[in-house]
């Protein structure tokens, strides 16, 4: 089992459902965060004074996945959301140790 | 057509005034000419009277303005606190008002400079209630005056947002309302010594707006910018949560406005009151377009908290002359001060003047630009420029001076500003224990 982690674009959340629902993939959890990577924020002007944007708006998708489902998976949300340009984001995998549903007390694979 | 429609209103005006028995006029109420020869002198009365309420609840609704404007430029963190302080003031200045402004700004006879009144009301009762007092009654000039007094400390509200200490915005707001704006106002419309003059400001631009807006800068200059505002030598923007606020409040203000205006005709006069409702609108457009057009060429965007500065930058210039110029030179005043807002803005930001909602460029800078450009563009050939400058310079400097020894003073002594602590909690939490939007929200800001 491993957990996928992808900070993309906002934008990008709809085609990135739709991606992971097309391979099967039966649930996902968003967060709203913020950050910075290489480009570390960008500038904006607010009431004519420029300010540095240092936490971008981001989503945050969280996916837990069997084995054989992660690189479907990992493709079909670096294939929704790739623009090309700057901020595109990155996707991190982590190996999950257990996993438990919490109605029916399912272990391991079943429980995703 | 038009006659029709001109003579279709009227009739049912004599009618139901008349109680319905036209025929007793004595009067040809089938022609214009014969309307008006009517005896119309209690029927004009209630128009004017009633007109001079509505325009008093219309001032009313400015009080929100002022909140969700202030509100929506600001940070969530503080939100409770700005709503906190423009209940109080409204509530403080109609008490105050009653208890002694009216009679301070409306002294009657007195030394033209300064005379301390009591409390509202007095024995006459038909002169009360009757055209014997004005075009309205006592209590309706007292109502319309009273919503107006509050207006010039709910300026200063916005521009010591986010970093002064509750108490002692009461404390000054009161002492503001009660005395100092009553006292600045009779020198003009309580026939005092600018009045004398020949000074005219029609609505307030300086008794109201210049008073309010160079009180906010004394204010500013003694509290000090707001932590994180400038940093290392650079301006750090802190920017308000909700421009949707932002926008309720400056629509709100400008439906205010019209009472805020129309009502200061001081009767239902149509002809004047309907130039000032188009006079104050042309401005207000005016300004708004040409803050959209200045911050788009010079600061490269169209910022839409400059655009809505704009407007109130356009209602604020015309508010000395509404009655008093013609309705294309009310859109060159209101265009000059929607660009010089952003002017202003832009430049009291770069001394280090920390004012979170601009209101010492749109009510002071403006006020005195509106004030000024009466003796420009005035129909009336008694206003003058000299006398202009010198009234506005008059309320702007008062303002200014008074404001200043009154944040010494607390400043010294029960302290002006929350602690660097409370400050980056924020008030609504430091001060009220009380959060504006409860549950999950961000927090960063």
């Amino acid at each position: 089992m491993y957990k996928i982690e992808a900070y993309l674009r906002p934008a990008s959340l709809e085609k990135v459902q739709e991606a992971l629902a097309a391979v099967g993939i039966a649930g996902l959890s968003v967060l709203e965060v913020r950050g910075f990577g290489r480009q570390r924020g960008h500038r904006e002007v607010y009431r004519g004074a420029e300010y540095t944007v240092d936490f971008v708006p981001k989503i945050k998708v969280e996916v837990a996945v069997k084995e054989s489902d992660k690189q479907p998976a990992i493709d079909a949300i670096v294939a929704a959301s790739k623009t090309g340009q700057t901020g595109d984001g990155k996707v991190l995998v982590s190996a999950i140790v257990e996993a438990v549903r919490v109605r029916t007390g399912e272990t391991g694979d079943s429980a995703l | 057509m038009k006659d029709r429609f001109r003579k279709a209103p009227l009739l049912a005006i004599a009618t139901v005034v008349m109680g319905g028995a036209t025929q007793v006029l004595g009067e040809d109420i089938t022609s214009l000419e014969g309307f008006q020869a009517m005896p119309l002198a209690y029927p004009k009365f209630m128009i004017d009277n009633l007109w001079i309420l509505i325009s008093a609840a219309l001032v009313f609704i400015m009080h929100l303005g002022f909140a969700t404007l202030e509100t929506g430029l600001t940070r969530q963190k503080n939100t409770v606190n700005i709503l906190f302080k423009n209940i109080f003031i409204v509530n403080v200045g109609i008490i105050t008002y009653a208890l002694t402004g009216f009679n301070t700004m409306y002294p009657g006879d007195f030394n033209d400079f300064i005379s301390i009144g009591g409390a509202i009301g007095f024995d006459d009762a038909v002169a009360n209630m009757t055209a014997n007092y004005a075009d309205y009654t006592y209590w309706s000039d007292f109502i319309f005056q009273a919503m107006f007094a509050a207006t010039a400390a709910t300026i200063v509200s916005g521009a010591v947002a986010e970093r002064i200490k509750l108490s002692s915005f009461m404390v000054y707001a009161t002492l503001l309302v009660a005395f100092l704006y009553p006292i600045a106002g009779s020198w003009k419309w309580g026939g005092g010594w600018l009045d004398d003059m020949g000074f005219y400001d029609f609505a307030g631009s300086s008794v109201v707006h210049a008073f309010g807006g160079f009180s906010a800068l004394a204010m500013v200059l003694v509290l000090g910018a707001r932590k994180g505002k400038y940093v290392n030598g650079q301006i750090r923007p802190i920017l308000g949560h909700s421009m949707p606020l932002a926008a309720i409040g400056v629509f709100l203000l400008w439906l205010g406005w019209f009472g805020f205006n129309g009502g200061s005709v001081l009767s239902a006069d149509p002809g004047l009151v309907s130039l000032v409702f188009v006079t104050t609108s042309l401005a207000a457009a005016g300004g708004a377009l040409a803050s959209i057009f200045v911050s788009i060429v010079y600061l490269k965007k169209p910022d839409v908290s400059m655009a809505l500065n704009g407007i109130l930058a356009g209602l604020v210039g015309i508010t000395a002359g509404a009655d008093t110029v013609i309705w294309s030179s009310a859109i060159v005043i209101g265009a000059i001060a929607g660009a010089i807002v952003v002017f202003a803005i832009v430049l009291i930001d770069r001394i280090r003047i920390d004012d979170p909602v601009g209101a010492i460029s749109v009510h002071g800078i403006c006020g005195i630009w509106g004030t000024i450009a009466v003796g420009i563009f005035s129909t009336n050939p008694e206003h003058s420029l000299s006398t202009q400058i010198i009234g506005t310079l008059s309320y702007a400097s008062f303002a200014f001076f008074a404001s200043l020894i009154l944040a010494l003073v607390l400043k010294s002594t029960v302290g002006l500003r929350v602690t660097e602590q409370e400050e980056d909690e924020g008030l609504d939490l430091a001060e009220h224990g009380q959060p504006a939007y409860a549950d999950f929200q961000h927090i960063t800001n």
